[in-house]
């Protein structure tokens, strides 16, 4: 009787150990073929960066002799880096001034809330909720008639009220995670308001007010609304400019995708750093 | 005691005050100003081709906007696009979740190569998509079905709408990918082995136990993915511009038009007023389930 149980246990566990193997292979194998699915178009359009126009065009091959001529033709022709650095004006100007409105603005609610402090959160939050297009026409008649339009003041501002929402509420949820004793200890040694949030919670809070930084650079980075309808040659960022390849006459996918590929790149990586603190900025708290 | 607590309580009621005071009245003022000089043209005669004719139209633009075809066209158009982008990210994204969750070799990587569509910016990968992968000539996908001997198809003569929803349901899949994935992190595992031990296959885990953890942060995904869907615009813009005829024009592309192709201020208001309405017929629904979340 032992033996016989014996006999049977030990082919079942080689078996089980087998299935459990090759389920892990099939997970591998499922895994890796979707996740290259839906990356394919990113990694195709940095392929094609690197290809002439013509073998642009051509049948799809991974097999062709890398130029960096797009590239070239790309600052040369077109002055790539003006958008870029409209951009970067752009999404790191908003940036600083959001969190330069939205720090004591969470400092507040978050240390030294009262009644309304909630429902001043959740009013902020609707803002936020309010469709671009429904206030386009005041928009631009305001920009057209302050000199706004095709300006990066114009869109700084608007970028800047655009992410206000979110910071504050990212903000918010990182400060109230901080420790209270720490601030109180701290005002116990006599520090004022101002040297508690400048030596102990600014510090304390910097990789919450980092990431949150960071979302708020990538949401002004991409956004395209705004860009493509207030601004037209000076102060386009390289949302716009890309878009100014949608023209029909004639093709110009590797330069095109040399452009997308210098204009995403930063982005991407960001994003790949951040995805989990961005979770907290996307649904306002709602998903940890 | 009292007295110091309540005089304390003052004191820290004003510094909260004027602490949130800049943040909170320039978003007052962003928030007022436009919406209240929306609501007042769209009562209002205002054409910028037209400047003699100004004054109180009353509820014309509406009537105008509302008796136009091409207003239900547009709608028609958004309430499609919202409505397949959202089942496709929405049961794509659980299903991804769940994949994403079992552990299997350079799972890591595999996941952030499916989250990277979602910081692509929206005209990257709507001309991306609409030259290199839906050409009808020299396209990927023009090329993968020739050499299984279909004919290729013209994605946006013949599809216009469906190319749409492809490209935008792309970069939303990974929005929805990225929230589910977080919330399954909180799923008790101890549960799920529970389940399994009392002989409950994949299929049973995944509707008893898995999408019940799952409701809310799918509900969340939902409500803002529709908040955002509603007023698609650059996708659009740079890739059929509305067209051909009204197959790819919604409301947010409709109001564009109106306002700065036709310069018909009033009726572009009025479309705004109600682009306003839907959208806030959605976000009363997330703020509730935001508040609630805040008790907690």
């Amino acid at each position: 009787m032992t033996t016989l149980s014996s006999k049977t246990a030990a082919p079942r566990s080689v078996s089980g150990w087998r299935s459990a193997q090759s389920k892990r292979i099939l997970l591998t194998l499922l895994g890796w073929t979707v996740a290259l699915v839906i990356f394919f178009p990113i990694f195709w359009m940095i392929l094609t960066g690197f290809k002439t126009e013509s073998a642009a065009i051509a049948d799809p091959t991974l097999i062709f002799s890398p130029t960096l001529e797009s590239y070239q033709a790309v600052q040369e022709r077109s002055g790539y880096a003006r958008f870029a650095l409209n951009s970067v004006a752009v999404a790191f100007g908003s940036t600083f001034l959001a969190l330069l409105l939205a720090i004591p603005a969470a400092y507040a609610m978050a240390f030294l809330p009262t009644k309304r402090t909630k429902g001043t959160l959740l009013w902020m939050l609707s803002t936020k909720m309010l469709p671009s297009v429904g206030v386009l026409v005041p928009i631009y008649l305001i920009f057209r008639d302050t000199g706004l339009l095709d300006t990066r003041t114009g869109l700084i501002i608007i970028y800047t009220l655009m992410n206000l929402p979110i910071v504050v509420w990212m903000l918010y949820t990182f400060f109230k995670d901080m420790p209270k004793d720490i601030l109180e200890a701290g005002r116990m040694d006599g520090a004022s308001t101002l040297q508690e949030v400048f030596f102990l919670l600014l510090p304390l809070t910097l990789p919450g007010i980092a990431s949150t930084g960071l979302l708020s650079v990538i949401l002004s980075w991409n956004e395209a609304f705004w860009s493509l309808n207030l601004t037209t040659s000076n102060a386009a960022p390289l949302t716009a400019y890309i878009a100014s390849f949608s023209s029909p006459e004639g093709l110009f996918w590797a330069k095109l995708s040399a452009a997308s590929t210098m204009a995403i790149a930063p982005i991407l990586i960001l994003g790949w750093m951040t995805q989990k603190q961005m979770v907290r900025g996307l649904t306002f708290g709602a998903v940890k | 005691m009292n007295k110091t607590r309540a005089s304390g309580r003052t004191v820290g009621g004003l510094r909260t005050l004027s602490l949130q005071a800049p943040a909170v009245t320039l978003l007052l003022l962003w928030m007022i100003v436009p919406l209240g000089m929306t609501l007042w043209f769209s009562f209002q005669y205002y054409n910028l081709l037209m400047p003699g004719m100004t004054g109180f139209a009353g509820l014309e633009n509406y009537e105008y906007l509302l008796t136009d075809p091409a207003l239900w066209a547009a709608m028609g158009n958004t309430l499609l696009l919202v409505g397949w982008v959202l089942a496709i990210t929405v049961v794509g994204g659980t299903l991804l979740a769940v994949l994403f969750q079992q552990e299997f070799a350079g799972r890591g990587i595999a996941r952030v190569l499916a989250i990277s569509p979602f910081f692509v910016m929206p005209t990257v990968s709507a001309l991306v998509w609409k030259n290199m992968m839906m050409h009808p000539s020299n396209g990927v996908l023009a090329w993968l079905s020739e050499s299984i001997g279909l004919p290729a198809v013209d994605w946006f003569s013949s599809l216009p709408l469906t190319s749409i929803v492809i490209i935008v349901a792309w970069q939303w899949l990974p929005f929805a990918l990225l929230i589910l994935l977080t919330a399954m992190q909180s799923l008790d595992e101890d549960q799920v082995e529970a389940a399994r031990m009392d002989g409950a296959g994949p299929v049973a885990i995944f509707f008893f136990i898995t999408l019940p953890h799952l409701k809310r942060a799918i509900s969340v995904v939902i409500m803002i993915e529709m908040i955002f869907l509603l007023t698609i615009f650059a996708e659009i813009f740079v890739t059929t511009s509305g067209g051909p005829g009204l197959a790819t024009t919604n409301l947010a592309y409709l109001i564009y038009i109106r306002a700065l192709l036709d310069f018909d201020v009033g009726t572009a208001s009025a479309g705004g007023v109600i682009a306003i309405i839907l959208a806030n017929i959605v976000a009363i629904f997330l703020v509730r389930m935001v508040a609630k979340n805040l008790e907690d």
